[in-house]
């Protein structure tokens, strides 16, 4: 029976395909694509002011109510925000995924990839609350800037007046420190395996060429690790975006597009303007991502 | 005291690339083993080896991907032992073409020239030139992924020869090419380089290949150089065992049996098609060794036909025979094999 219907696989090889492929489509289509669509839909429906119902017509008033000044502000705050961490991490990780691809060796390449990975099994929330700690006024990072003797220089960060605050936990730079921890290995990883493709005789070659390492590296590296970097920072930012804990946690507790999303949709029971607010960061994506490819990102894809 | 005229002799017989005890060892593996040699000015120089034999690490020392531990290299008479890729006056093909992915052809070309600030008009120029000097004059707008394996070579060859270097080196660049493919470019290369006049040095694993393009050829053997010389020096007088067997095949005729042909205690090499096999009664002509044997095999292959011979010293001969007439020797018959006298060639010890 096993063997008939293997065999009848084997001459048939398109209804394989349909049976493998059947299922997870179905889930993309229906599932996945289906609630984006309702979601988009929900954006184009209104709340009746008066009676705190949402009307199911096509209209464009939730829009009009997002693109206020007080919710382009949220707005604004959140693409900011995750600009400088997407920034951030590019800066952080690209050293150590280049070190890591080019120079370590085999074991310390393992232990690497621990080092970037372990702190995934641990839970989010706790990391972020273990940070709120150290970042206290009384935390680890004051004590260790006192011991040094650059509490001064805290203190001149924690004046400037939108990064600072009363501490590093409750101001933005502390905000963007822990998003830019949390999201790390997401821009690590993407960007590792990107260098990891570049054969070192391009390198070589481009050396043998007359070129000098900085010139190498701009013209042979940096373009051949770009879709690693946009990938991570599709990660970095999206995630940012959409984020609604870390800075519930973190930060001066003004709202970001996630926070805004969880309270229209909860408690104030406005759904299309959190749907509305979920259909921006989509835009934005969409946006960057054509210009990614015009800039060529995935050229070398 | 010195004439100018004669400066300018001096400076004209330095050799293109010398090597002075050149060694390079990774951990306790000596990758090349005192290398000393040189090569003139102009010449298709070929490293030819086994892998693992070094002949890779010498070129990368000679391009600057790699250093020496010990010894001097000099390029036209000036050290570069530890200049960095980029300050030496030599360009590379690669085993793997290492053509940039992410640029056009025209732009992988026109590296170089972009790296050296040539003007622009100038490049394109350039560039054009150079397509034409490998026979692809229209793909410049084309991305790397779409040219065959061929055109990819040729690319390699003309982005590494535009900026016009003293020498060229060549790293098993013809690898990967199918057969037919690889015999034709093995004639353009050589076309090539008589055109653009530079030296070539080129790293094989194939001595027929090596045989020919070469002028000189080095024989690399476990990171040391065993014989330099021409094709016709190496497969005529090969200096050891490794380069009678590694360039052609040889019969090696042991110290003792030598003893008894020639009264000299020292090993010999015989070419296979240098020997003959006879009947066993037939007269052997004069200036000539002759052993007796029984045929152990008979290989026809419609050019010739190879014959594998166990003589009565116990020594197992191969011998070539040219297609002939009367070939009716067969496994089991009892023959004399011939040779003439200065086909027997004396091996150092």
């Amino acid at each position: 029976m096993i063997r008939r219907f293997s065999t009848y696989l084997y001459n048939h090889p398109g209804v394989l395909l349909a049976l493998l492929l059947g299922p997870p489509l179905g889930w993309m289509l229906v599932i996945y694509l289906g609630s984006l669509a309702a979601l988009l839909f929900q954006s184009f429906y209104y709340l009746d002011g008066f009676t705190g119902q949402v009307v199911r017509e096509f209209s464009f008033l939730t829009y009009r109510d997002l693109f206020s000044a007080a919710h382009m502000t949220i707005v604004l705050k959140t693409v900011v925000m995750a600009l400088s961490v997407t920034i951030g991490s590019v800066l952080i990780a690209f050293p150590l995924a280049y070190y890591s691809v080019r120079y370590a060796g085999k074991r310390l390449k393992v232990l690497l990839y621990f080092a970037v990975l372990l702190p995934l099994w641990s839970s989010y929330i706790i990391r972020v609350y273990a940070w709120k700690l150290m970042l206290a006024k009384e935390g680890i990072v004051s004590w260790f800037f006192a011991q040094l003797g650059l509490s001064g220089v805290l203190e001149w960060l924690l004046s400037m007046p939108i990064v600072g605050g009363a501490s590093l936990s409750v101001s933005n730079f502390g905000l963007f420190l822990v998003f830019t921890y949390i999201w790390l290995p997401y821009m690590i990883l993407p960007i590792q395996a990107s260098l990891e493709r570049i054969p070192h005789s391009l390198l070589d070659a481009s050396g043998d060429l007359g070129a000098r390492p900085l010139q190498t590296f701009r013209r042979i590296v940096l373009p051949l690790a770009l879709p690693g970097v946009v990938a991570g920072s599709i990660f970095t930012f999206s995630l940012t975006l959409g984020d609604y804990i870390i800075p519930s946690i973190i930060g001066d507790s003004t709202p970001f597009i996630g926070m805004a999303v969880y309270s229209y949709q909860g408690t104030a029971g406005n759904l299309p303007l959190a749907a509305a607010f979920t259909v921006l960061p989509m835009v934005m994506m969409v946006f960057y991502l054509l210009g990614a490819r015009k800039a060529g990102a995935f050229d070398a894809l | 005291m010195s004439s100018p005229p004669f400066l300018a002799l001096l400076i004209s017989m330095n050799p293109a690339i010398s090597f002075e005890q050149v060694s390079r060892h990774f951990g306790t593996v000596k990758a090349v083993d005192e290398a000393s040699f040189q090569v003139s000015d102009g010449a298709f120089f070929t490293m030819l080896g086994p892998s693992g034999s070094g002949k890779t690490t010498c070129l990368r020392m000679i391009a600057g991907f790699d250093l020496p531990t010990s010894g001097t290299i000099r390029v036209s008479g000036q050290e570069v032992t530890n200049l960095p890729p980029y300050g030496r006056d030599v360009n590379t093909v690669f085993q793997d073409y290492a053509l940039f992915p992410h640029m056009t052809v025209a732009q992988n070309v026109e590296y170089g020239l972009m790296i050296r600030k040539v003007p622009k008009t100038e490049r394109q120029k350039r560039v054009q030139e150079m397509l034409d000097l490998v026979h692809l004059p229209d793909v410049g707008s084309r991305k790397p992924n779409q040219l065959s394996g061929g055109q990819r070579q040729r690319i390699a060859l003309a982005r590494a020869l535009i900026n016009r270097p003293k020498i060229l080196l060549l790293d098993e660049p013809l690898g990967a090419l199918d057969l037919k493919l690889r015999q034709q470019m093995q004639i353009e290369l050589k076309a090539i380089q008589q055109e653009v006049g530079i030296t070539f040095v080129f790293v094989t694993h194939d001595q027929e290949e090596a045989m020919a393009l070469s002028d000189q050829i080095a024989v690399f053997n476990q990171g040391k150089i065993e014989q330099i010389g021409s094709p016709h020096d190496l497969y005529e007088h090969p200096q050891t065992a490794f380069v009678a067997n590694f360039v052609g095949t040889s019969n090696l005729i042991s110290d003792d049996i030598a003893h008894k042909l020639t009264g000299e205690r020292s090993t010999f090499s015989v070419r296979p098609e240098k020997m003959h096999i006879l009947h066993e009664q037939t007269p052997i002509p004069a200036n000539h060794y002759r052993l007796q044997g029984v045929v152990e095999d008979v290989v026809y292959l419609g050019i010739f036909t190879r014959f594998a011979v166990r003589t009565s010293e116990g020594l197992r001969l191969q011998v070539i025979d040219q297609n002939r007439e009367a070939q009716d020797e067969r496994r089991g018959d009892v023959v004399q094999i011939i040779w003439a006298k200065e086909a027997l060639n004396k091996l150092a010890d």
